[in-house]
């Protein structure tokens, strides 16, 4: 039986990769443990089993061949669409890019000098070969403290040290460290600033200023019981609202942390008038870019097709090759080359128009004419592949079609109209459609002519008044200059998703793609 | 009789005016890149002076590596294309000669993953790779491994499809021959179907090549210091507000990073449509 493929032995190469794989999989799961990332842990250990179960179980064949390239779509493709739907759901962005765990822990790292502060005048010693230092540290009721190792003991309770003093008291040496002058002082200043002794777990020693260190205080506390922050100075507490954590008075502290916000993002899209009216904006244009962009694109292409559909035409094979030119060059190339084209002062095109003594266009500085201009640049690069699934649709049509209708006495139009024109929707109406989809997410043209501009005044959140969805999306993750908000971003992302699955319903409508899968039987 | 010429000869007048068209910013670029004076102010179409002082330039301008932005280009689609080839027809084998549980609904899958444009999810993947890189230094953001993991991510869903339609209609008495010959199932893969489907494979790669070769936004997002860039990230950073003074330059360097591709693209075109239409267009 031909499809059957039990019985076949395992390849010694299969058992190679397989120990290969392994091994690289247990160091990843140490790292990760380290890390204590346990959810990519799981990931990862989810991953490596089925693996070794599809390359060793008879039962998984058909899979060892699949594998290696649907591993790749499951992480590239499958896994960021998922990803993005739980961004969309969170206030993932410039001011709260860190977790939970990790502004709980910056934190805790913050102190402060309480308002009697607690000062140690200080001495420095340095070991013979000037790698380490002891500090001696004298408070203010005359008790001593050594300090070694960022620990900190009473001088009383350390016979260990040995100390050293002059005739007037005063401490020359200490195990054999001399002291620093103050001259050495300024020249060990920046390493000595570094240098901070704990005094106990919530207070840690710091140098004050090139006399004094002071005893600081932890700011604030985290009480896991209660999910809240205690700020030591004031007293005052701060629970966790809307990825900050914030007062009873509303104050927040810095830096934010990224949390689950629900529907927030949704809601700002449609009812927040500074960002639903520019994103409404946008959403339009996307639509009329797209549909301008099928139709233009169509006509010439029908109109070329038709004129080339004859074998009786001089050239027809450089006319073709010539034409289709546009398609064959790399879209950034020709894009960025129009942009030039298209420039105010000094293009060729307002010079063209000057010559022809026309008032010359803001081609990029004006909402209505980058708009034309980009449609102009969108049929230059999209006509030649109307043209040629239109030539290739033409040849297809039934000759005996025409010579009936020609015997009827049909003129050239009735014969388009009834005959061509119908059948061509017909054949190509699919691929109109999936067109449709390609401009509704054509970065490149937007993105590369003009950024998006003119901008929008007055917006709230980043926006141009030629972008569309997809450019965006990319303002609003990584244009910078008003910071990144990869969660409204992905809710945009979101929402094209949805409007790309809709057009894709309607074109499967026409296809029968679906069909085709059930035909594999 | 008049008539008819006078026919004959509005059809190749309109076809001209859209071969203008057509041609129209391809003569200008070459007008620029010939004229040494690298701006755009006073453009000729035919320029003073025409020289080639501007594509020497470019080889010579450290902080702006052309070369190696095109031969990063190049070195990316070269190895994405290959792997996609591999990865693919691996993929599709299966797909096309067995018959195993979880086929239709696999298949049905795939179809319903390449729907998406993989740069949609741009956002999504850029974080992703944030995380990544603390685990796996080598495909940390701005490491050409990045750009080709993600390259080969989107590229499996519709080629998987475009091949195992190819497949289906290579014959099994071949296989069947070789089985019984005693060669393993891989070896008749290996031995028989590939060799036989050596044209939709040479078209994939080329398809491949040159849609990486072209892929602009992705890669902006990944990469971000130039000696990384690839043609696509460079020439946008190296233009983008400088078009009075580079023009030039810059209209050198689209010719010459856009004459290989437009090249690979007439070669194969006949292939390149068959391949786009994806079989939309029933005969």
């Amino acid at each position: 039986m031909l499809s059957s493929w039990q019985g076949r032995s395992k390849h010694p190469w299969t058992i190679l990769f397989l120990c290969l794989f392994d091994a690289l999989t247990l160091w990843g799961a140490i790292l990760l443990l380290n890390d204590r990332n346990y959810l990519y842990l799981f990931f990862l250990l989810i991953t490596a089993i089925s693996i070794n179960y599809i390359y060793l179980s008879e039962k998984c064949y058909p899979l060892r061949y699949i594998l290696p390239g649907t591993f790749f779509m499951f992480l590239l493709v499958v896994y960021p669409i998922f990803y993005n739907i739980y961004i969309s759901f969170t206030n993932y962005g410039t001011g709260h890019i860190l977790s939970k765990e990790q502004v709980i822990q910056k934190l805790e790292e913050r102190y402060y000098i309480p308002s009697k502060p607690e000062e140690y005048y200080f001495t420095v010693f340095k070991s013979p070969d000037g790698s380490k230092f002891i500090l001696a540290l004298e408070d203010d009721k005359g008790q001593l403290y050594l300090g070694e190792n960022g620990e900190i003991i009473l001088r009383s309770n350390s016979p260990e040290y040995f100390i050293k003093r002059n005739h007037e008291g005063t401490i020359n040496s200490i195990n054999g460290y001399e002291k620093l002058t103050k001259k050495e002082l300024f020249k060990y200043l920046s390493i000595l600033q570094g240098i901070e002794f704990i005094k106990n777990q919530d207070s840690v020693i710091r140098m004050k200023d090139t006399s004094t260190y002071v005893l600081c205080r932890k700011q604030y506390q985290y009480l896991p019981q209660n999910d809240k922050i205690i700020d030591n100075k004031n007293n005052k507490e701060y629970r966790p609202v809307d990825g900050f954590f914030t007062s009873s008075e509303g104050e927040k502290l810095l830096p934010g942390y990224k949390t689950y916000i629900g529907w927030q993002n949704y809601f700002k899209l449609i009812t927040d008038r500074s960002i639903a009216t520019p994103f409404l904006q946008v959403f339009t244009w996307t639509f009329q870019f797209a549909f301008l962009s099928v139709l233009g694109t169509f006509l010439i292409g029908v109109l070329l097709a038709i004129l080339l559909n004859d074998n009786k035409l001089l050239f027809k094979r450089l006319y073709r090759t010539l034409l289709i030119l546009p398609y064959a060059i790399p879209g950034f190339i020709s894009i960025l080359i129009w942009r030039g084209l298209f420039n105010e002062e000094f293009g060729v095109i307002n010079n063209i128009l000057k010559a022809l003594s026309i008032s010359p266009f803001s081609w990029l500085t004006d909402a209505t004419c980058t708009k034309l201009a980009l449609v102009l640049v969108n049929l230059w690069l999209g006509y030649p592949y109307m043209m040629l699934i239109i030539l290739g649709s033409l040849q297809s049509i039934n000759k005996t079609l025409y010579e009936a209708a020609a015997i009827d006495g049909a003129s050239g139009w009735q014969k388009f109209s009834h005959i061509t024109l119908p059948l061509l929707l017909v054949s190509v109406g699919p691929l109109l459609i999936s067109s449709f989809a390609y401009n509704f997410n054509n970065y490149s043209v937007i993105y590369l002519f003009n950024k998006g501009r003119p901008p929008m005044i007055g917006a709230d959140t980043p926006a141009g008044k030629t972008d569309i969805l997809i450019t965006y999306t990319y303002r609003l993750a990584f244009e910078t200059g008003q910071g990144a908000d990869f969660g409204l971003a992905s809710t945009v992302t979101i929402l094209i998703f949805i409007i790309t699955a809709i057009i894709t319903q309607v074109n499967f409508g026409f296809t029968g793609a679906l069909e085709d899968v059930k035909g594999n039987d | 009789m008049i008539n008819y010429r006078l026919k004959r000869g509005l059809k190749h007048i309109v076809i001209w005016v859209f071969i203008m068209f057509a041609i129209f910013p391809i003569i200008w670029a070459l007008s620029a890149a010939l004229n040494p004076s690298n701006t755009l102010m006073g453009q000729r179409l035919i320029p003073e002076n025409a020289s080639l002082k501007n594509f020497v330039a470019l080889f010579n301008n450290k902080q702006h590596p052309f070369p190696i932005w095109i031969w990063n280009s190049v070195k990316i689609s070269l190895i994405v294309s290959l792997i996609t080839v591999i990865l693919t027809s691996l993929a599709a084998y299966p797909f096309s000669r067995f018959r195993f549980k979880g086929r239709r609904q696999g298949l049905f899958i795939i179809l319903l993953v390449q729907i998406f444009p993989q740069m949609l999810a741009m956002v999504a993947i850029y974080l992703l790779f944030l995380n990544i890189q603390n685990y796996i230094p080598i495909l940390s953001i701005n490491t050409h491994m990045a750009v080709i993991v993600i390259y080969l991510g989107g590229a499996v869903g519709i080629n998987t499809w475009l091949l195992k339609g190819y497949f289906d209609t290579i014959s099994r008495s071949l296989e069947e021959a070789a089985q019984i010959d005693g060669a393993t199932r891989f070896q008749a893969y290996y031995k028989i179907i590939l060799p036989l489907a050596k044209p939709i494979l040479a078209a994939l790669f080329v398809i491949q090549f040159i849609n990486t070769y072209n892929e602009y936004v992705l890669a902006s997002i990944m990469l971000n210091s130039s000696d990384k860039f690839t043609l696509a990230v460079g020439l946008q950073m190296f233009i983008s507000e400088n078009y009075g003074q580079r023009w030039g330059v810059f209209s050198a360097a689209a010719l010459l990073g856009a004459i290989p591709i437009t090249v690979l693209f007439l070669v194969v075109q006949d292939y390149l449509v068959t391949g786009l239409t994806g079989g939309a267009v029933k005969e």
